[in-house]
């Protein structure tokens, strides 16, 4: 059983993520094709709309993924592949939404609420420390009212 | 006013449900075109074979009329559904509209017209990788672009174009610009 689990263990320590991309598509010069499958993960296959390009098999997805290796293989740079498709199909495309105003709240908004959240309990924490100062201790008298019940009712 | 603030978490609470309620009677297919005022991307598409010499589709060609260009394909069923309503709106003689046979083999696409019908002016053949499809931001068939006198994208129709969709906005968007 132990056996049969480091088998598994090595065979999926060598199994590398699923590309949707044939063969036939790929590009003989192995940089320009690590760039191309590196675009082609950030931007979105607009079918399947939660798959990258990389990883679906719809046509469009395999449209855009000879397109891009295309304008990779003619010299452009990653910026201008990725500002070719985003003049067709919009920001959307990008699985990464880019930073700029419009995006604003997308990016900020969960790191706004958190802060706030945490101001707000330091806020509430830091009040109740204050609000309850510490008790004074107890008198003589109390003392001997405490012990007497003690007595009468030990602890169990 | 302290009470208040213990209602701050609810209302923000309120402000996101509203949105997600939003977001959740959205169609994701719905995806707003960047091409919307821009001008129709260069093109110079060959004709079908069998539909004559000069009826490829290209860039100037829509340019002094307000012409559709439909996206299709011989592979597409739901063209196959929206066929007939073009060949109303041709026959009406409303607006002329132009093809673009998408990844299709430019035999099956003529084939297929030939079996349909033929609305088309003019049909430009794209098959795959679908360039011009691409250039006019194409997500899937069929699609329809309104464009206008100067040969600017003026309106995006995702999906079959229903009687119901033509009549209260394909027509009238058509009819406003064909004033200007």
């Amino acid at each position: 059983m132990r056996r049969l689990l480091l088998i598994l263990a090595c065979l999926t320590a060598f199994a590398g993520p699923a590309i949707a991309a044939d063969p036939s598509e790929m590009l003989k010069d192995p940089a320009l094709e690590s760039r191309a499958q590196h675009l082609g993960k950030e931007l979105r296959c607009l079918v399947c709309q939660s798959e990258s390009i990389e990883d679906s098999n719809a046509d469009l997805a395999r449209d855009l993924r000879v397109i891009v290796r295309e304008r990779i293989q003619s010299g452009e740079s990653d910026d201008q592949v990725m500002q070719y498709v985003v003049d067709r199909y919009g920001d959307y495309v990008l699985l990464r939404p880019p930073f700029k105003a419009s995006t604003l709240v997308l990016w900020v908004g969960p790191f706004a609420l958190l802060l706030a959240g945490l101001a707000a309990a330091a806020a509430f924490y830091r009040r109740r420390t204050n609000a309850a100062p510490p008790p004074p201790p107890l008198s003589a008298e109390e003392k001997r009212r405490l012990e007497a019940l003690l007595k009468d009712h030990p602890p169990s | 006013m302290r009470r208040l603030l213990y209602l701050l978490p609810v209302a923000v609470f309120a402000v996101l449900a509203l949105f997600f309620l939003r977001g959740l009677s959205l169609n994701p297919r719905d995806l707003p075109s960047v091409l919307i005022d821009r001008p129709v991307p260069e093109m110079a598409l060959p004709p079908l074979p069998g539909r004559g010499p000069d009826t490829g589709l290209a860039t100037a060609d829509l340019k002094g009329r307000v012409s559709l260009v439909n996206i299709f394909g011989s592979w597409c069923i739901a063209c196959v559904q929206e066929h007939p309503f073009l060949m109303r709106i041709k026959q009406s003689g409303a607006v002329p509209i132009h093809g673009i046979d998408w990844r299709d083999d430019p035999a099956e696409g003529a084939k297929w017209l030939k079996k349909n019908g033929d609305p088309y002016e003019r049909v430009g053949a794209d098959p795959a990788p679908g360039r011009a499809a691409i250039d006019f931001g194409v997500t899937g068939a069929p699609e329809t672009f309104i464009v206008d006198k100067a040969g600017i994208i003026r309106y995006k129709h995702i999906g079959p174009v229903t009687r119901e969709a033509w009549d209260k906005t394909l027509l009238p968007i058509i009819r406003e610009l064909e004033t200007k």
